[in-house]
């Protein structure tokens, strides 16, 4: 191992991302393209629900619920009618969401104190809208039907003639480390991860098949340059890339998007370089595997970046997948950064928690480190 | 150490069922500029590559500066330069950047790093573009470039598979001026091509044919091996009937068009020569020139290979 000649292949390295305008606008323009599309576009916060209301009942009662949709800062009402075929219509035309239909025995069960159930008609079509519509609808009439609940009692017990004696018991949800529920709290640390293992495989993987499709690598293995070296110095070169965009996004996601960093910001860098170092030794595993880059391009977005992107939990609840799927997950190192990054980021803890997916982490990068370079001396000789 | 830089015995090299060396054995003496001559394909390329520890042997022996190929790749690399067939530089990189870069993975000591620089430079006349764009620079340069980085660690050996492949003649021979220079300094040099006239330059040769080294020498030996056939060349007012006439002769074993007039190999020139000129005369042709010549590179490259190809083939 000389360091030396490590250190020449990075500096090389390191002009050829800089010249070249399309690794260079790759290693900078991702992170901030995926930052702002993501963060800004991907929102899982439903806001402004459209619905149409079915008042059958007509009532001061009915009215006093719609009221409470109107309310909301979730339902936005387009629409009253008095027929089913309205609702479908405008469910299939897309300007509803969830319609709510109120029964003509509505205030009539209130009153007499039974039970009355109001109907939600949802457009299933997109299922993870209508399920956070149906969701916050629910929550709607639940609060509303306990308030109400709360004032019969209250009434019963107003014999005494104060009209306020006991306030209504105010349930509420209360959500913790994300108390907006507002996504961009939860996709934008996940985010990194995905950003670095772009960086990481994606831009990795291709610099060695560069060198076989040029034919500079017969030249590199003609001089006293081992595998290793090579592996060490272009993998610098790219881990110095990688540090530039871990720091472009948690700049971005605490001053731009207002995430809050209530961990260590120390063992996010050490967690970060941990999951960088595996990410880059694939990225040259799949490089020694193909011998252009366009291949070496198309496996690492398949091995990588799309594990990473739907197996990780950095949007889609991995606990949510069928069981062989969840297996599977737990082989994307990408799902234990993840973890890391929610837990620093959103619920500020440390490695007495996240020690297990940190080992992890050490366990991937020790192991791709030793495929990687026994690859590419097989490969070589 | 030995005495040999390149020693060869029996080396075969296979890939799958194909056999691009073929028990090859030969020594290559320092100092030399030895020329490795062949058709495309004839396994010179591959013979370098294994040479080179860029392959490995599939059965017989192979020793740089007397270490193994198969086994001390590393310590020969340390003492040998290659410059493969393909450009191989970079080209986004300058100039100097890439002997600095060359320098770095070669290990050339840091004080050294800087004289060496400008030893290359000045010896492959690019003093003056040190901060061009290696992409820019034309064949000529390029190829002047990549032997300056193959010699940055000043390597007892030199690998060159056609180096000037693809080059005008002009900058070629300039090409040859920096490999005699290098000669004169003591360093072996390995060279490959399929340029006849590059071969008059090497001290010693190897024709190679269909993974074989058919002819072994230099340049004068191997044109003297073919003094038992003599060579003579006409230049006549019409070539092509002049060949058909010639062909009829007695005493002509082979004719061939060379240039702007006939190569013709005889068993016995006193005695042909009368009888040509009397045939051509008598068809109406003035002969402008008749008379025997010294073989070229070219003339015992075709005869080899034909002599080889009427060889049983030992496949």
């Amino acid at each position: 191992m000389s360091l030396r000649r490590t250190i020449a292949v990075a500096r090389k390295e390191g002009r050829h991302i800089l010249r070249d305008p399309r690794s260079l606008g790759m290693a900078l323009a991702v992170p901030v393209l995926m930052l702002l599309l993501f963060g800004m576009a991907l929102s899982l916060d439903v806001d402004k629900i459209p619905i149409m209301i079915f008042d059958s009942d007509q009532t001061a009662k009915s009215r006093e619920l719609i009221q409470q949709f109107r309310g909301s800062r979730y339902f936005q009402i387009v629409g009253y009618t008095d027929n089913y075929e309205a609702i479908e219509n405008a469910i299939d035309r897309n300007e509803i969401r969830l319609a709510v239909v109120i029964p003509p025995d509505y205030s009539r069960l209130i009153s007499s104190g039974r039970q009355a159930s109001v109907q939600l008609l949802v457009d299933g079509s997109d299922s993870n809208t209508a399920s956070i519509a149906m969701g916050y609808a629910e929550s709607v009439v639940r609060l509303y039907s306990a308030e109400l609940r709360t004032e019969g009692q209250n009434r019963k017990a107003g014999s005494s003639g104060s009209s306020q004696a006991a306030p209504p018991v105010n349930p509420l949800l209360r959500v913790w480390y994300n108390s907006r529920l507002e996504s961009k709290n939860y996709v934008v640390p996940g985010l990194i991860a995905v950003i670095l293992m772009i960086i990481g495989s994606v831009l990795t993987s291709m610099t060695i098949a560069r060198e076989w499709e040029m034919g500079t690598m017969e030249q590199l293995l003609s001089t006293p340059l081992r595998p290793t070296e090579l592996v060490l110095g272009k993998m610098l070169a790219y881990f110095l890339v990688g540090m530039v965009d871990l720091a472009i996004s948690i700049a971005c996601a605490v001053y731009v998007f207002g995430v809050p960093l209530r961990g260590s910001v120390l063992l996010l860098i050490a967690t970060s370089c941990l999951f960088l170092l595996g990410t880059l030794f694939w990225g040259i595993y799949l490089s020694a595997v193909t011998k252009t880059q366009l291949a070496a391009y198309q496996l690492a977005m398949l091995s990588s970046f799309l594990p990473a992107f739907m197996l990780s939990g950095f949007v889609y609840a991995i606990e949510s997948m069928p069981a062989p799927i969840q297996a599977f997950s737990h082989l994307v190192s990408a799902r234990y950064f993840v973890t890391i990054l929610k837990g620093i980021f959103l619920k500020g803890v440390g490695l007495e928690v996240l020690w297990v997916d940190t080992l992890f982490l050490t366990v991937y990068a020790t192991v791709v480190f030793f495929l990687a370079t026994r690859k590419l001396k097989q490969k070589i000789v | 150490m030995t005495e040999w830089a390149v020693e060869i015995d029996d080396l075969v090299k296979k890939f799958g069922n194909f056999t691009a060396v073929d028990h090859v054995s030969l020594k290559v003496g320092k100092g030399e500029i030895f020329g490795f001559l062949g058709p495309n394909g004839a396994g010179k390329s591959t013979t370098i590559r294994v040479l080179c520890g860029l392959l490995t042997p599939t059965s017989g022996r192979a020793l740089v500066n007397g270490f193994d190929v198969a086994r001390e790749a590393e310590t020969i690399r340390r003492n040998i330069g290659y410059m493969s067939q393909k450009f191989s530089l970079y080209g986004d990189l300058t100039v100097e950047e890439n002997i600095h870069f060359f320098s770095g993975i070669y290990g050339v000591p840091k004080n050294l790093r800087e004289e060496r620089k400008e030893f290359v430079l000045k010896m492959a006349g690019l003093a003056e573009r040190r901060t061009t764009m290696t992409h820019l620079l034309s064949g000529g340069w390029k190829q002047r470039l990549a032997l300056g980085c193959a010699i940055l660690h000043d390597p007892h050996i030199l690998f060159l598979d056609e180096p000037t492949s693809g080059v005008d003649p002009i900058a070629r021979r300039a090409f040859w001026d920096l490999i005699y220079e290098l000669s004169a300094a003591g360093r072996t040099i390995f060279v490959s091509t399929h340029y006849m006239e590059e071969a008059e330059y090497c001290h010693r040769l190897a024709l190679m044919y269909r993974g074989r080294v058919i002819a072994l020498g230099s340049p004068q030996s191997l044109k003297e091996e073919l003094h038992s056939h003599h060579l003579l060349e006409l230049i006549s007012s019409d070539l092509f009937e002049s060949m058909e006439v010639v062909q009829g002769v007695q005493g002509v074993l082979d004719v061939a068009v060379f240039g702007g007039g006939l190569h013709i190999t005889v068993d016995d020139e006193a005695a042909v020569i009368p009888r040509l000129t009397a045939e051509l005369q008598a068809r109406g042709i003035t002969v402008e020139r008749l008379e025997p010549i010294e073989p070229t590179m070219e003339d015992v490259f075709v005869a080899m290979i034909e002599a080889a190809d009427r060889e049983p083939k030992t496949i």
